[in-house]
């Protein structure tokens, strides 16, 4: 890939993304050969065109699914399902509800500014009430969505909430999510410098911290109570359910055999033997 | 056989219609077995109401010696299980229609016995139905009272009946077994008892041997060609008349490598699907009208991504809801023309269920070959109707793959001679594999410069010239020399070839499309060799003669055309051909 001309605006949260996640890959140890990125549209959307790796840049909202089908395919993949706020919770949210529910093992990035950004600044699901935009010119008069209790009420495997003030932070909890074998959701905070004037890098400064370190992620209930929380947002992976069956894992087809769907062929003897003896009336 | 009249080229029709959940199919079922261990060709199609209780839901099984593949109205036998399925049918009985029932079921409310003079044309036998059931082990025997009393009106050996009901119960406790053995026993002698009788289809002397052969619904027949098409991968939301498709591959897809997904919602079952297929899986989505519309979206991303998909598109009544249960062709300029921008595709429109098996094998290969969607578009008629055929013929099956392994330098959408870039997947090579729903270069990267967006523009498109090439022709069914032409596609197909062997106004052809886009170069010619045409479309605004139109510049004068829902029949149809040509 020659150099990007990348279309993010100057101090977007969006960079701080970028350079965490390709550093994470790297200490990682995954070869750009082993990773797929699944978009759908957006700003956040773009951020595959900007990375060495496999990318399927699909429909606004339609990532999950289709990152699903990769997984399916070829369950050896490291995916990466990634948009924004208005992508995953907004135009895909019932794929979010379901995906969580499937639990394959993607890991779902989340860039989460509490505003759209490349329709220009209206407002997103996760946009505070009374926030004023060309839209919403009384204020925003919907409830924000809260991805995070959502996700531990369907009981996500993998539950987190990082924020682009704390690089470091972020880095570890991508490292974790990553690794998770299970859906995962990172809710990750990070100001829009063109269209969210009340919500900037100073706000979250503010307005964060770091979960205990004795924060027990098993606790279904606790996690929900901090993912509750709404005065100051705790960072930091919130729920963690390990038990929790991994959705191609648990397809026949991957029973005692690991050969990726694609390779396989269809077996003819097989089907020919089906087809004279195996079948009977609808 | 006093009074019995002998049905027309040797075949019987008998209708079984009851309410839903009243075991119409149970006894359908037997009763099938029955003709298929006779040595008999079956054809059976049913029509149902969109509930799962009550109303009135029909069979139509037609037996013959010789081949038969489609609806008639005729009803030589029919069975009312209440007295609503008396009255959903009254309209096909004729005075030649034996009507099997228990006098007390159809007499309780009007109090006028239905044999009465005028009060229905068919010739009403009374059954002791509760009597027998009861004395063979109680209400629930009565199917197979019903099964032994029609297989004795159709002569049937006894011997067959009783081994077939020995096979369909064999898993079941020998108690029920006997049971069932002894109503088949006493409902063949009410049978072969009785006044009438059909000196027909009749006891499989002299048939064919057709019990080698196998007995497929449309639905099974489309499965078995993604099967065979390599598909590794499935994801719909049910949707009659679509849901067979998904059924079975979920009951049988694990023997062939096939995950069957039920999706939250027909947007993710697309979206699924373009991702396995994105990563070197074959993949399908089954659908019907308003899942397809919700799809539309995910059917244009495979478009400009150049991810192969195959589409089952089964269709049903419109717009919206419409009647869900029921059939007609009225999708096929919706498949034609969804999905926004400019991109190519091809249609399918199998009517035999062969053409449904190799046509939907060959739609997993066009699709992969040019990264294109691919559509098998069918109907509730086809999906749910069935019939003995000699199993599929796999020689000729071959699945070539065309994904290569990529290098350091891939590029997926590199410019070709004919538009089709070598494809590869994540997973296999040294290269990335980069594709995007917004225009791209030929890395796959998003762009916005005029000429590359042009030159992409020309890429996709230019697939159409080889896919003209590929097209499949139509078929010409009936005398070459006929000067009058009945142009049908899809399920009418069998309807029409019967059809036009009962007509009076001398010699007519078929010509059956089972590719409408593109159209293979040569339809235009073979058309224009009648002199006469007509189209026979199950919609009201006969959407392919407008291709024609269109396409061809072929104007057909006559359109035959049927929008209540329901398929033709054999009799509506050459009525029609008799009346509207020549």
């Amino acid at each position: 890939m020659e150099e990007a001309d990348v279309a993010w605006c100057p101090g977007c949260g969006n960079f701080t993304i970028w350079e965490v996640l390709k550093e994470t890959l790297a200490e990682l140890g995954r070869r750009p050969q082993e990773v797929v990125i699944v978009s759908g549209i957006g700003q956040a959307a773009k951020m595959p065109h900007y990375l060495r790796c496999h990318t399927f840049n699909g429909l606004h909202g339609r990532a999950l699914p289709a990152a699903t089908g990769v997984k399916v395919a070829n369950p050896g993949m490291l995916v990466i399902a990634e948009g924004g706020d208005g992508d995953m919770y907004g135009e895909g949210g019932n794929h979010l509800l379901h995906t969580i529910r499937r639990n394959p093992d993607i890991t779902n990035l989340v860039h989460d500014n509490m505003v759209y950004g490349l329709t220009k600044g209206q407002a997103s699901p996760t946009s505070a009430r009374g926030f004023h935009t060309p839209i919403q010119v009384d204020g925003v008069l919907l409830e924000p969505f809260n991805p995070l209790a959502v996700a531990i009420a369907l009981d996500a495997s993998f539950v987190a909430r990082a924020c682009t003030v704390d690089a470091t932070g972020l880095k570890t909890i991508l490292k974790q999510a990553i690794r998770h074998p299970g859906y995962a959701l990172v809710d990750i905070l990070h100001p829009c410098v063109s269209f969210n004037k009340v919500i900037t890098f100073r706000w979250f400064r503010e307005n964060t911290y770091p979960l205990e370190d004795d924060h027990d992620p098993a606790d279904r209930v606790e996690a929900f109570r901090r993912a509750i929380e709404t005065e100051r947002l705790p960072l930091g992976v919130f729920y963690v359910n390990a038990a929790k069956p991994v959705f191609e894992g648990s397809l026949p087809v991957y029973a005692g055999r690991d050969e990726p769907l694609a390779s396989r062929r269809v077996d003819m003897k097989r089907l020919e033997a089906f087809l004279r003896g195996g079948l009977k009336t609808a | 056989m006093r009074g019995a009249k002998v049905p027309e080229g040797g075949d019987a029709s008998i209708v079984l219609c009851g309410p839903a959940g009243q075991g119409v199919q149970t006894a359908e079922q037997l009763m099938v077995a029955v003709f298929r261990r006779a040595g008999l060709n079956v054809f059976a199609t049913k029509e149902y109401m969109s509930r799962v209780r009550g109303g009135s839901n029909s069979t139509t099984i037609r037996i013959s010696p010789e081949r038969v593949r489609a609806l008639v109205d005729r009803m030589d036998i029919f069975v009312p299980l209440d007295r609503d399925a008396l009255e959903h049918c009254r309209t096909r009985i004729s005075k030649d229609t034996i009507v099997l029932g228990e006098k007390e079921v159809f007499s309780a409310e009007e109090g006028d016995p239905p044999t009465e003079e005028g009060t229905f044309p068919g010739r009403f036998q009374d059954i002791p139905l509760s009597r027998l059931a009861k004395e063979a082990g109680g209400a629930i025997y009565a199917n197979t009272v019903v099964v032994g009393t029609v297989a004795a009106l159709c002569k049937i050996d006894e011997a067959v009946v009783r081994s077939s009901v020995e096979n369909a119960f064999q898993k079941r406790d020998r108690e029920i077994v006997d049971k069932n053995l002894t109503a088949a026993r006493l409902g063949y002698e009410l049978g072969a008892g009785l006044p009438h009788g059909l000196p027909s289809a009749a006891g499989g002397a002299g048939a064919s041997d057709t019990t080698t052969e196998v007995i497929l619904n449309g639905g099974e027949a489309i499965a078995l060609g993604a099967i065979a098409g390599g598909c590794r991968f499935i994801s719909s939301y049910p949707m009659t008349p679509s849901t067979p498709v998904l059924t079975f591959l979920a009951k049988h897809g694990t023997d062939f490598d096939i995950v069957a997904e039920q999706a939250e919602d027909e947007i993710a079952a697309i979206n699924m699907a373009l991702g396995a297929w994105y990563a070197g899986a074959r993949s399908m989505v089954s659908t019907s009208g308003g899942g397809f519309a919700l799809m539309v979206e995910g059917l244009s991303l495979a478009a400009m991504t150049e991810t192969p998909v195959v589409i089952h598109l089964a269709q049903r009544p419109g717009p919206a809801t419409g009647l869900p249960t029921r059939t007609e062709q009225g999708e096929l300029l919706f498949a034609l023309r969804a999905g926004h921008g400019e991109f190519p595709r091809v249609i399918f429109t199998p009517g035999t269920l062969e053409d449904g098996f190799y046509l939907t094998q060959k739609a997993f290969n066009l699709a992969d070959r040019y990264q294109i969607p691919v559509f098998v578009l069918t109907d509730q008629y086809f999906i749910d109707s069935y019939y003995n055929l000699p199993p599929f013929d796999l020689a000729g099956v071959d699945n070539p793959d065309p994904v290569i392994q990529t290098t350091a330098d891939y590029r997926r959408y590199a410019f070709t001679e004919d538009g089709v870039t070598p494809r590869g997947i994540p997973g296999y090579g040294d290269g990335l594999v980069v594709v995007d729903s917004d225009e791209h270069d030929e890395e796959g990267h998003i762009t916005e410069d005029e000429n590359v967006r042009a030159r992409m523009v020309q890429k996709r498109l230019k697939k159409l010239e080889a896919l003209v090439r590929e097209a499949v022709p139509p078929e010409w069914i009936g005398p070459p020399d006929a000067e009058t032409l009945v142009i049908c596609w899809g399920s009418t197909v069998h309807l029409a070839a019967e059809a036009i062997t009962k007509t009076t106004r001398g010699k007519q052809a078929v010509l059956y499309f089972k590719q409408v886009y593109p159209l293979h170069a040569g339809a235009a010619g073979l058309i224009r060799k009648a002199k006469r045409l007509s189209i026979v479309e199950n919609n009201a605004t006969g959407q392919f003669a407008r291709i024609l139109q269109s396409r061809l510049q072929i104007d057909v004068p006559v359109k035959i055309l049927k929008y209540d829902g329901l398929p033709f029949t054999v009799e509506e149809l050459a009525r029609e051909l008799d009346t509207a040509v020549g």
